[in-house]
């Protein structure tokens, strides 16, 4: 078979799809968005008739997956390391049921914080929920562990999670495939009550997942992911974590040429046979590691840090960021962090608002009704119009997670703050914000809700969105009154009528309104054919 | 044999095309490739870069360590300085001349284009006037990839192959136009590097 140029991401799609997979399920989130993306360009996929459509969040996407996996069949669910967040609670509770047929849950870290507000590291939910997790050190391994994960998800009857990052997921090369397998058939679970979590079942369960423990390890210690390089020195070793393998064979060329004893580490729970072969021949030990000392820190133990162990937490690494080839260099000793000279002709470029996108023409009648508004507040949320908050805008004062603009409105509307406005995109807003607009609604909060409606999920590059076409009707079958659900198109020519509905629900209504900017993303618009 | 390039632009300047086909002609020549995108809010108009390698050997990391790059190629000349510091002693830079100018204090051009030529080995040139006059001021990015090509260890042949696969669906009108741009941008290189 010809070998294929593939995205990290795509090459935990594409073997997926070699092994066997039915469906997908995602919410699109930087830098996971392309593992559907592919299956959604996929003929392949069209021809195997996979299921591969947007959820309106992860944990949709997660219970969709676990319905699936129940029928029988094998699932996939994609998400950004916060989406996890959503979705934890499925994601936890279906360890606890196990799975039927497999279940591959994709978490896509984004160290350094490329597109993502924070920079939390996946692995500690896949400790956190007891399941075996793989963390890929390149584009081939990406590929193999779609199939081998779902395999194990079948054999250990939970969900295994795969952990890739930003520099994995976003970054090409050639891989080999493998011959596909068939779909599995629809087959119900034998035991009806297992996925049942009344107390008395879940009681069951837990205690069958927790003795499976011993099971997990011992995959991970038999694993063709995990291995040991013997190296010449033991002065020195290292514990390599899923990409960190590469940063560190960068410096030394080849395996035969790195002089250092290594654990390659990729899959978890930790192998501690492998590992403590490691440890016990070395005098010291160097964690690499993408993301939070998550190794490093178990190495340390809970008196740490010992002088044996190092690694973020000791300052041989950046505490915070990705690794990069002259960080792991440095740690190595192998010659200084190389930091570019100042270049006084060099400016900083940050994103910014594509031209004539619409939510400059929302901003600019919102920044015109908030100046005569005192001491008002507008809690953003995420998106491109997050944007917002940097000049010329610097329209909105908080930016926290899917759905905050909403809730933390409320919140400070609660308080006393007058006015309170939320502004959210159409995506944002059906993923989770229908439900605090609900607890809005319920108390009648003083809020306004300004839905900026592009049609699209346009931060990720323009995915369809569940709400699609939806949303006055959401609104109104949420309860917000008829009257005080407002229609405003973001045009510079209606930038005086924008501004008057604006200020007439904002500053001259004191309930909970609505104001919907609608116009479609102009880079969805520019790709149409005309 | 080993290249190791450096990508760099403005979100939406179509970076991306350029290390496609070459990662495309290398992994059809039997080369392994790695070839690290950005993708997500940088797009939306920021600096971007992408890092590509290509090699006979196994490539491990998909991040070019700073100071060890072969070329830098830069679709505009800012973002050409943003990377010049990735150049390995004798590397090449490769910077189109015109500005992306959506900052407020984007610095003096001429200064700016004064220290690029400053680089021991560099090609700054109009690459959109030199798009222009072969037919299509789309096919910047083929003037650019042109006058990579001689830097790069794929023949010639292989990489105009790729370009007519990759424009193929929009008519042979474009195709001409871009394979032209292509030849001018090597001829530039060629002559100078």
């Amino acid at each position: 078979m010809a070998r294929l140029l593939l995205l990290g991401d795509e090459a935990v799609a594409q073997g997926a799809l070699d092994a066997g997979l039915s469906g997908c399920y995602a919410y699109p989130g930087t830098p996971s968005t392309e593992i559907m993306e592919y299956l959604q360009g996929s003929p392949e996929a069209a021809r195997r008739g996979l299921h591969r459509q947007w959820s309106a969040n992860e944990k949709c996407a997660m219970e969709e997956a676990l319905g699936m996996s129940y029928a029988g069949r094998r699932a996939m669910v994609c998400m950004k390391h916060v989406g996890l967040n959503v979705a934890a609670d499925g994601f936890v509770n279906a360890a606890i049921t196990g799975t039927h047929g497999g279940i591959l849950v994709v978490a896509a870290d984004d160290p350094s914080m490329h597109s993502s507000q924070n920079e939390q590291d996946s692995r500690f939910y896949g400790q956190f929920a007891m399941v075996p997790f793989l963390e890929p050190a390149n584009q081939q391994e990406a590929y193999d562990m779609a199939r081998s994960g779902l395999d194990l998800s079948e054999a250990m009857e939970v969900p295994v999670m795969v952990r890739v990052t930003t520099r994995l997921a976003h970054s090409r090369a050639d891989i080999q495939p493998a011959p596909a397998r068939d779909q599995s058939p629809v087959r119900l679970p034998r035991q009806r009550q297992r996925f049942v979590l009344l107390p008395s079942v879940a009681r069951r369960n837990y205690d069958r997942l927790v003795a499976r423990q011993a099971d997990f390890v011992a995959a991970s210690e038999a694993s063709s992911y995990n291995r040991l390089l013997r190296g010449r020195d033991a002065s020195l070793g290292v514990v390599a974590c899923g990409i960190a393998f590469n940063y560190l064979m960068e410096c030394f060329g080849s395996e035969a040429a790195c002089p250092c004893p290594v654990l390659k580490l990729s899959q978890y729970p930790l192998p501690k046979r492998l590992l403590g072969q490691l440890l016990e021949r070395c005098e010291r030990v160097l964690v690499l590691e993408e993301g939070a000392p998550f190794v490093e820190q178990m190495l340390h133990g809970p008196l740490g840090p010992v002088e044996t162990v190092r690694g973020r937490l000791t300052g041989h690494l950046p505490r915070t960021g990705e690794l990069n080839p002259s960080v792991v260099a440095a740690a190595l000793g192998l010659g200084a962090l190389a930091v570019p000279a100042a270049e006084p002709l060099l400016r900083p470029r940050p994103p910014r608002l594509c031209e004539g996108c619409p939510h400059i023409f929302s901003y600019k009648a919102l920044m015109e009704v908030m100046s005569e508004a005192g001491e008002g507040r507008v809690f953003g949320d995420i998106g491109c119009y997050t944007l917002g908050a940097l000049p010329p805008f610097e329209s909105i004062d908080s930016c926290v997670d899917m759905g905050a603009s909403v809730s933390m409105a409320k919140g400070a509307a609660d308080a006393g703050l007058v006015p309170a406005v939320a502004v959210i995109g159409d995506s944002t807003f059906t993923h989770s914000g229908i439900t605090p607009l609900l607890d809005a609604v319920w108390e009648n909060s003083n809020i306004t809700v300004c839905i900026l409606d592009n049609d699209t999920t346009g931060m990720t590059g323009g995915q369809d969105s569940v709400g699609q076409g939806k949303i006055e009707q959401i609104c109104l079958g949420l309860g917000v009154p008829a009257e005080h659900v407002r229609v405003i198109v973001p045009l510079p020519k209606n930038h005086a009528e924008n501004v008057r509905v604006l200020r007439e629900e904002i500053l001259g209504h004191a309930g909970v309104s609505v104001v919907i900017a609608r116009r479609e993303c102009i880079q969805t618009q520019r790709r149409k054919p005309h | 044999m080993r290249n190791d390039i450096i990508l760099a632009g403005v979100g939406g300047q179509g970076i991306l095309t350029i290390a496609t086909i070459v990662g495309q002609t290398a992994v059809r020549r039997g080369l392994r490739v790695k070839q690290s995108e950005v993708h997500g809010m940088a797009q939306r108009g920021g600096a971007v870069v992408a890092h590509l390698r290509v090699a006979s050997e196994t490539i491990y990391s998909d991040l070019i360590a700073p100071g060890s790059a072969d070329v830098v190629l830069a679709v505009e000349p800012m973002e050409a300085l943003r990377q010049a510091h990735n150049l390995r002693p004798g590397g090449v830079l490769l910077a189109n001349t015109e500005p992306v100018k959506n900052i407020p204090d984007y610095p003096d051009e001429q200064a700016l284009l004064d220290h690029l030529r400053d680089t021991p080995r560099h090609l700054v040139m109009d690459a959109g006037a030199m798009a222009k006059a072969a037919g299509s001021a789309k096919a910047m990015n083929m003037v650019m990839l042109g006058a990579l090509s001689p830097c790069l260890d794929l023949p010639e042949e292989s990489l105009t192959e790729t370009i007519r696969e990759a424009f193929q669906r929009k008519g042979e009108d474009v195709v001409a136009a871009n394979l032209r741009a292509f030849a001018a941008g090597r001829a530039a290189a060629v002559a100078v590097l």
